[in-house]
């Protein structure tokens, strides 16, 4: 594939992210605060963001299957998780993470444990397409181009 | 022998006798003028004894008689008694009193000792002996033919001294404080007495005495009965007042409360239309329309809107009596608003053929601080009565920044504007050649409800309630708004002040600043400013220092608040904190790095990055001193005009 096709399947894949609701403003905001001094600060933050969520994850599933479940310490870990996604832009498991505060504040047990799944299919989702665009990028990069803004 | 010594004795004793005799005689002389003297003496201490007799029995008499006439305070009884008292110590044949009528032209015979009912007698004040007896406080003996005096059956006999003596009638209008009565105004009343006829008796001293001290006293009792009739007066009528202010009351409460039972009615039922109104525009908007057909809709809402905020306002009339409203404060733009009225006017004055032209001062600032809405709503309802109440001609509307020495105008004395450095007076007029208004309805204009009698206002319809409410906005806004017409058919012009506030400037170019610059560039923008940033969250720290470090700032970052005291200091200038933090809370810290640097200017100022913004939260951070509340996700921009605004004023407080 030449550079312009990738440059522009890059511009289409990344329109469709917005349109799909995965990504909201928050990501372009990102993308503002890269510049020469900081040329991979989109890639640094979202990276940042994966290990977080997949620890937070984990410590998720480990409460949720305790005998006694400290709906305290899940809150605190969907609130991070809601931070940490809110940051960055994904904005599908943003909303994710509000509904399931609200099942950790009813203390409802199948709630949570629904909305974990959820949120981690979501997550695993946006994951998988931040890497395919960050692959996009690169391979343009590699072809000697630059990244479209 | 014998002779001789019989004659040298008898010698002797004629010398003794005679020396002696020259001796005695002298003193006999003198014991008998001493006995003569001694008894007149005598005579006159008689004499004085029984003056002071009579003296102590005049004052007896004259304390007697005060007492009887002092013991009522009901006139009539004051004057009898005085009469019958006098008459009986001084054993007159008549006394009688003459009152001066109403008139004041003549004396009238009030009373009289023996006569029962003196009928209607009257003489002539102005009569040289009445006069001669009203211009001295002294008692003064009159002719038995003067004609106050004839008032016994024709005497066969030879008639008795009369003496008259006036009684000053006091008027409670003459008592004045520091000041006392004029004599000049003076009314007196004439008391006459007489002496039993053929009786050869004559006035005394002590008696003429006795007579000008009773009438001072009758002046004294007359005068406390005027004043108690006068207050017994005063009572009745306060009683009656009293009466009818509370039957005022009753039939004001009744008002009151039909008026709020009607507001209560009218409230549901105006509200309901104008909900479907609005609602129905705003739907109609969201179709397909074309670009005339949008501009409707777009003035349709747009009235309907200043409409709903119109019936509001008028069916909470009671709040606006109260005092309870308050203004909307914002920064707005103030050509905008001017611009605004006219689009909402101009379609209506081409339909009547009326011209409408707006003039704005040039030193009127573009944005200004104030009641955007309410403002709008008072020009509009003024431009709008132009409107309704010209069928043609021209209407002007003009606006500028009121001068200093016009401030004071001299037709509003009650008004005191105080001109000022972040505020300014708006003045504008709106001149219409309509109908014009009486000079005796103008006070009138700005009463609710108040209708003038004209036909014409009456078919053009109208509550009569707008410059009622404008007034109660206009004064909110601590200005004054008045009407100036020369009359029926000659015009109106509405004139009205406001004072608004001015913008800083910043913001001002806060307004210009942000669209201009992109967001790319403007790098750098804080060089070197140290800041802290303290975050729980891993991803959103780094991205909060990723904004910081591309607005150049030198960003150092902490992830815990006991790091957060440890590390921070007096070189950071602003502190960010995530305030959603567990384990110590986000407030403590605040408190506690405000204690850590005593001295003001080293403390930096502190802001809270969270993503939950309620009353809660606010009053937290105000009661704990933090600069300021950003709300999460925090954009370049956003963080940029924090930054600048925090930098200006060292306190932002929310920037969403």
């Amino acid at each position: 594939m030449d550079l312009v096709q990738l440059q522009r399947q890059l511009v289409d894949y990344r329109t469709s992210l917005y349109h799909e609701g995965f990504l909201d403003e928050q990501f372009t905001q990102l993308k503002e605060l890269q510049d020469e001094n900081n040329p991979d600060f989109v890639v640094e933050v979202v990276s940042l963001f994966f290990e977080d969520s997949e620890r937070l994850l984990n410590e998720l599933s480990k409460a949720l299957e305790q005998q006694v479940i400290d709906f305290k310490r899940i809150d605190a870990h969907v609130h991070q998780f809601k931070g940490s996604s809110s940051s960055i832009g994904a904005q599908r498991v943003q909303k994710l993470c509000i509904v399931f505060r609200n099942f950790c504040e009813a203390q409802n047990v199948e709630g949570c444990l629904k909305c974990l799944q959820q949120v981690k299919h979501e997550y695993s989702i946006v994951k998988t397409k931040l890497e395919s665009m960050f692959q996009l990028e690169r391979q343009i990069l590699n072809a000697g181009g630059s990244v479209p803004v | 022998m014998v002779m001789t010594t019989a004659k040298v004795f008898t010698a002797v004793v004629s010398c003794v006798t005679a020396l002696m005799l020259v001796h005695i005689i002298p003193d006999l002389l003198s014991v008998k003028t001493r006995e003569l003297f001694l008894k007149n003496k005598a005579a006159e201490l008689d004499r004085e004894m029984g003056l002071i007799r009579t003296q102590e029995e005049t004052g007896r008499h004259v304390r007697m008689l005060t007492h009887e006439i002092r013991s009522t305070l009901d006139r009539h009884t004051i004057l009898k008694t005085t009469l019958v008292e006098l008459g009986r110590t001084l054993a007159l044949e008549e006394c009688a009193l003459w009152m001066p009528t109403r008139t004041g032209l003549e004396l009238q015979l009030s009373y009289t000792l023996h006569q029962q009912n003196p009928v209607g007698y009257t003489v002539p004040i102005h009569h040289p002996m009445i006069n001669q007896v009203f211009s001295s406080s002294h008692v003064v003996k009159i002719s038995p033919n003067c004609p106050v005096a004839r008032i016994r059956p024709a005497g066969k006999y030879m008639p008795g001294e009369v003496v008259a003596v006036r009684v000053p009638l006091l008027h409670l209008s003459n008592f004045q404080i520091n000041d006392w009565p004029e004599l000049s105004t003076k009314r007196y009343a004439l008391m006459v007495l007489m002496l039993p006829s053929d009786s050869a008796r004559q006035w005394h001293v002590h008696e003429l005495e006795l007579v000008e001290v009773v009438a001072d006293q009758v002046a004294v009792a007359l005068s406390h009965a005027a004043i108690l009739e006068e207050s017994m007066r005063a009572r009745d009528l306060l009683m009656e007042q009293n009466v009818a202010l509370d039957l005022a009351r009753r039939e004001a409460e009744t008002a009151i409360r039909a008026r709020n039972d009607f507001l209560a009615v009218m409230n549901h039922e105006m509200r309901t239309p104008m909900h479907a109104i609005i609602a129905l525009s705003s739907l109609l908007q969201e179709t397909e329309l074309t670009p005339e057909q949008r501009l409707m809709v777009e003035t349709i809402l747009k009235s309907s809107n200043l409409l709903a905020t119109l019936i509001n306002d008028v069916l909470d009339l009671s709040r606006l009596e109260d005092g309870s409203l308050q203004l909307d404060l914002g920064t707005f733009n103030l050509y905008a608003v001017f611009r605004e009225v006219l689009n909402l006017i101009k379609p209506i004055a081409s339909v009547k053929k009326l011209h409408v032209s707006l003039n704005m001062a040039p030193e009127l600032p573009e944005y200004a601080i104030g009641d955007e809405k309410r403002l709008m709503q008072t020009i509009l309802n003024v431009v709008g009565n132009a409107v309704k109440f010209s069928k043609d001609g021209s209407i002007l509307i003009s606006a500028f920044v009121a001068k200093a020495e016009l401030l004071r105008d001299s037709r509003t004395p009650e008004f005191f504007p105080v001109p000022g450095d972040n505020h300014f007076y708006l003045r504008v007029q709106v001149k219409d050649s309509g109908i014009g208004v009486s000079p005796q309805d103008i006070p009138k204009l700005f009463t609710k409800f108040a209708q003038t009698q004209s036909t014409a206002i009456r078919n053009s319809g109208g509550s009569g309630l707008g410059l009622a409410i404008c007034k109660r906005f206009v004064n909110l806004m601590e200005g004054h708004i008045w009407i100036e017409s020369e009359g029926l058919g000659k015009g109106c012009t509405a004139i009205f002040m406001v004072k608004l506030g001015i913008p800083e400037r910043l913001n001002e170019s806060k307004l210009a600043f942000m669209p201009k610059v992109p967001p790319n560039l403007g790098p750098a923008a804080f060089p070197g400013l140290k800041v802290l940033v303290m975050d729980e969250n891993g991803v959103s720290r780094m991205v909060t220092k990723g904004l910081l470090v591309h607005l150049g700032c030198d960003v150092t970052m902490v992830s815990s608040s006991e790091e957060c005291l440890r590390v921070v200091s007096h070189e950071h200038k602003v502190v960010f904190m995530d305030v959603c933090v567990s384990g110590m809370d986000g407030y403590e810290i605040a408190i506690r790095i405000q204690e850590k640097f005593t001295k003001r200017h080293e403390r930096p100022i502190i802001v809270a990055l969270t993503g939950n913004t309620d009353k809660v939260t606010k009053e937290k951070l105000m009661r704990v001193g933090m600069g300021g509340l950003i709300l999460k996700p925090v954009s370049l921009d956003k963080m940029r005009s924090v930054l600048s605004d925090l930098l200006e004023h060292r306190v932002l407080f929310e920037a969403v």
